[in-house]
């Protein structure tokens, strides 16, 4: 390995959406036989990497890429996933592609049957009127599986498999066209148990050592060091270390993945400031959201402090705020200055005093066909009876829009917002001037407690800044207690007092900002010795290689 | 000039076409023989009688159950309230605000059911609503031959038992609204002022509940449900309220039209009424997620004044009496051209 001439080669490749630089002259080599592990933080630029290496259609439309794609040493311009399949890539995406109702090698040769020689009908209608032949499809299917060296019923329904072998039959359906030369996984394991992982990753390697070039993209870092030859790290869009695998431990790379260096040293931050009383609490919280479920998370948080909660996406942080808040089931217990706050309650939580600012804009956070008035003034009328104005000495109320315009217009000027008037539209607004209605919204509210889920998700630097300036600069004047969850570490670090790292739903260890960034990327990664997590590894060991 | 476009953009083009095209039909109107005096009081009288079971759409399209095909419920109710007023002898305003009153507890009752059956099926409100009236619709057909009404106005002669298919509100409360300080000028026209302000008070406290937290509540459920939840308003019980509220207005808009048409229309006749009115409301500018006073008010005149000048109009064309096939062509015609135009929010 090494020696030969790449298989692929990317070169200075750059990619920007709308101004947002999301990859800047990344290039990296793939040889054949070689297994490389791509591993960065959320948004570090995997996923636009992997598409413009497919050609999806979206590049090209947000305005192409700039670099060149080598394959063979020939230079090649995909324009649509077909002819990076045609070329001789295979994907395995992270989301299941297969057809429920179909047999495993119905799924595997999907598209590309095997059929029987012609009949009269075929020299009528042409050969969309072939009939299949079964046997030979089966024949190729089990070959496909036998070359994976799993353990696959080629004959059973797609939508009766466990989530392992779902994830089996997308590889061999990717091994099983004649020219694949590249198999590009995107965290294939994600799913899986690690019993089946373990299977998975042994498949991997046997197909190298076939001669396929496999590029690995895992969160789970263990894996990459176990299975890749070469390891290339991706940050904020650039390939920060290119390195071959040997020797480099889960420590080294987290530290590549989260931080500046290992220094510990960031940008600027607070000093450490003292609290005196507990502001709010949450014992053994389970929250059951979708994608994000959390198992038994228990913190305490003193009043007037920024705590943070960090953690890669899928581990549960987005659960916390979302089951404290009443919008997704959830048990366990919160108190608020010890009052009991009733979880399932979305009402209850927001009349105790706490307000949240959701991750999901559009979806949670906005009524985007209401003008910006309701979307800043509605809770705090739902919940506190405000901007309502009563009619005929109070036999009923009604919507009092003068006291509605003036609150706005006061956060369209402290927030700065643009926008033609407190009549618009909060569709018609741009991102991060919606982020800041939903944190009008919430100021509004006037909250004790304070929780923002990724409030800087999807807005651009200016924005950002502006974000967590406006984030702080409450915290310093009210003395409110704000609890921010976000994927950006750097921005959890240059705010908060303390930051809590949730990895499987539960919380993996609190940090003060100023820790080195090796440890956050461990306790991200999951990688502590906790008695649990090696047990599992132990178990792992112990099922034998299919 | 700008005013011109903004005020085009704001009515829309279909609203303007079809404005035109009534006012060509006014323009012919004499010409070919048909009184416009006459024509223009039927067209007044036939928006009073529809505009309140237009009204009827408002709360659930603004509440995110989109149009209310299930209105036939509200009917019915109506249908109940009014038989029942007459068959406790009931007459003038007595009658008329007695089968208001009775009406409102099958409102409640009906609404509540159906509105619990459409928040376990949401998304599918219309098909689901529509389906929920056609069997109501026929099991009353069952109840209006079996409920022991005994008013001899009302029961069939030979049997002496069971609601006859149209019952004639004369010296109950015939046009009791219609004639409330009405305006003769001349021969043929008269202007139905109690029905037109009865419709107005209508729409002024719809209006006035819109405006109110609960009905602020209401709008944003419609608008975006998770918003509403997250901001601690129980989107479930909003949508309640809204069929219970629509199914009252249902019924109430039942009576006047009842009053004004002068008779109780039984059995399948409740089918017939949902369509205009969704049709109307369509043509008004609502779409299945927004709708305003304005949207009622311009879209029932428009389909009504389409709906009684085309046919008369080309009849006297013609000269031939075609009226009621002209008409299905028509009605059905705009509801056709209104659903398609039916338009979408953002999600």
């Amino acid at each position: 390995m090494g020696q030969t001439s790449p298989l692929l080669s990317l070169k200075n490749i750059s990619k920007e959406f709308y101004g947002n630089v999301v990859l800047q002259n990344v290039n990296f080599d793939l040889h054949e036989g070689e297994i490389l592990g791509l591993v960065g933080e959320n948004g570090a630029g995997k996923t636009t990497l992997m598409s413009i290496l497919f050609g999806m259609p979206v590049i090209a439309e947000t305005g192409g890429f700039s670099g060149t794609i080598e394959l063979d040493g020939q230079e090649v311009h995909f324009t649509s996933p077909f002819d990076a399949l045609d070329a001789g890539l295979g994907m395995v995406h992270q989301e299941f592609s297969l057809i429920p109702g179909f047999t495993t090698t119905e799924n595997i040769v999907l598209n590309r049957e095997s059929m029987k020689p012609g009949s009269i009908l075929n020299d009528v209608f042409g050969y969309r009127m072939s009939t299949l032949d079964r046997p030979a499809m089966r024949k190729r299917a089990s070959a496909a599986i036998h070359k994976l060296g799993v353990k696959l019923d080629p004959d059973m329904l797609v939508s009766e498999m466990p989530v392992g072998h779902k994830q089996f039959t997308e590889i061999a359906r990717e091994i099983s066209r004649e020219n694949t030369k590249i198999l590009i996984l995107d965290e294939p394991t994600a799913v899986l148990t690690e019993s089946e992982a373990l299977i998975l990753l042994d498949s991997l390697k046997k197909l190298s050592k076939d001669g396929v070039g496999i590029i690995f993209i895992s969160h789970r870092l263990r894996e990459v060091t176990q299975i890749a030859d070469r390891i290339v790290v991706l940050r904020d869009g650039v390939a920060v270390k290119d390195t071959q695998a040997a020797g480099v431990t889960v420590k080294d790379i987290a530290s590549w993945m989260v931080g500046r260096a290992m220094s510990g040293e960031t940008g600027p931050r607070e000093e450490s400031r003292a609290f005196a009383e507990e502001a709010f609490a949450v014992e053994n919280l389970w929250v059951d959201m979708p994608g994000e479920t959390v198992r038994d998370v228990s913190f305490s948080v003193k009043k007037g402090e920024i705590f943070g909660i960090g953690g890669l996406a899928g581990q549960g942080k987005l659960g916390i705020p979302n089951g404290i808040m009443g919008l997704y089931p959830a048990g366990g217990s919160a108190h608020l200055e010890s009052k009991d706050i009733p979880l399932n309650n979305p009402a209850a939580a927001l009349k105790a005093g706490m307000a949240f600012v959701s991750e999901d804009r559009r979806g949670v956070g906005l009524l985007l066909d209401e003008s910006l008035e309701w979307n800043i003034a509605f809770t705090a009328m739902q919940i506190h009876g405000q901007y309502l104005k009563p009619v005929l000495g109070g036999l009923f109320t009604q919507r009092d829009s003068v006291a509605m315009e003036k609150l706005c217009q006061e956060y369209i000027d402290l927030l700065d917002i643009k926008c033609t008037g407190t009549k618009q539209k909060a569709k018609e607004l741009s991102g991060g001037n919606q982020q800041k209605i939903c944190l009008a919204k919430a100021f509004a509210m006037k909250p004790d407690v304070l929780f923002v889920s990724e409030p800087t998700r999807g807005i651009d630097v200016g924005a950002k800044r502006l974000v967590i300036d406006t984030l702080k600069k409450y915290n310093r004047e009210y003395g409110t207690t704000i609890i921010m969850i976000s994927s950006e570490l750097e921005e959890l670090r240059a705010i908060c007092d303390r930051i809590a790292i949730v990895d499987e739903g539960k919380i993996a260890g609190i940090l003060p900002p100023g820790a080195n960034v090796a440890e956050f990327g461990i306790l991200m990664a999951g990688e502590t010795d906790s008695p649990s997590r090696t047990k599992r590894m132990a178990a792992a060991e112990e099922v034998p290689n299919a | 000039m700008r005013d011109i476009k903004t005020f085009i953009q704001d009515f829309g083009w279909p609203r303007i076409i079809i404005f035109i095209f009534l006012i060509i039909l006014f323009i012919l109107a004499p010409i070919v023989g048909v009184r416009l005096d006459a024509s223009i009081s039927d067209v007044l009288n036939r928006f009073g009688q529809y505009a309140i079971l237009v009204l009827a759409l408002v709360p659930m399209i603004q509440s995110g159950c989109g149009l209310n095909f299930g209105l036939a419920l509200g009917i019915i109710a109506g249908l109940l309230g009014s038989t029942l007023s007459m068959q406790f002898g009931l007459r003038g305003f007595m009658g008329f605000f007695g089968a208001i009153v009775l009406a409102l507890p099958f409102s409640v009752i009906l609404g509540w059911i159906y509105g619990k059956l459409l928040n376990k099926v949401r998304g599918e409100e219309m098909t689901i609503g529509m389906y929920v009236g056609f069997s109501l619709v026929m099991i009353m057909c069952i109840m209006w031959l079996v409920l022991p009404y005994s008013n001899p106005q009302m029961v069939w002669g030979f049997a002496g038992k069971g609601l006859r298919t149209t019952i004639s509100t004369e010296g109950y409360w015939l046009k009791i609204l219609n004639n409330f300080l009405a305006i003769n000028i001349g021969e043929f026209f008269v202007f139905p002022t109690g029905l037109i302000l009865f419709v107005a008070l209508c729409c002024f406290l719809v209006w006035l509940f819109m405006r109110s937290k609960t009905g602020t509540a209401m709008t944003a459920v419609g608008s975006n449900p998770d918003f509403a939840r997250a901001s601690g308003v129980n989107a479930d019980k909003m949508r309640v309220i809204s069929v219970i509220m629509s199914t009252f207005l249902g019924a109430v808009g039942i009576i006047v039209y009842e009053q004004s048409f002068g008779f109780i229309q039984l059995y399948t006749a409740p089918n017939s009424m949902v369509f205009p009115a969704i049709a109307a409301i369509l043509i008004g500018g609502a779409s299945v997620n927004k709708a305003s006073m304005a949207n009622v008010i311009v879209g029932t005149f428009l389909f009504q004044g389409l709906l009684t000048m085309t046919p008369s109009v080309i009849n006297s064309i013609l000269q031939t009496d075609m009226s009621e096939v002209i008409r299905m062509i028509v009605s059905n015609g705009i509801i056709l051209y209104a659903l398609t135009r039916k338009t979408k929010v953002t999600k």
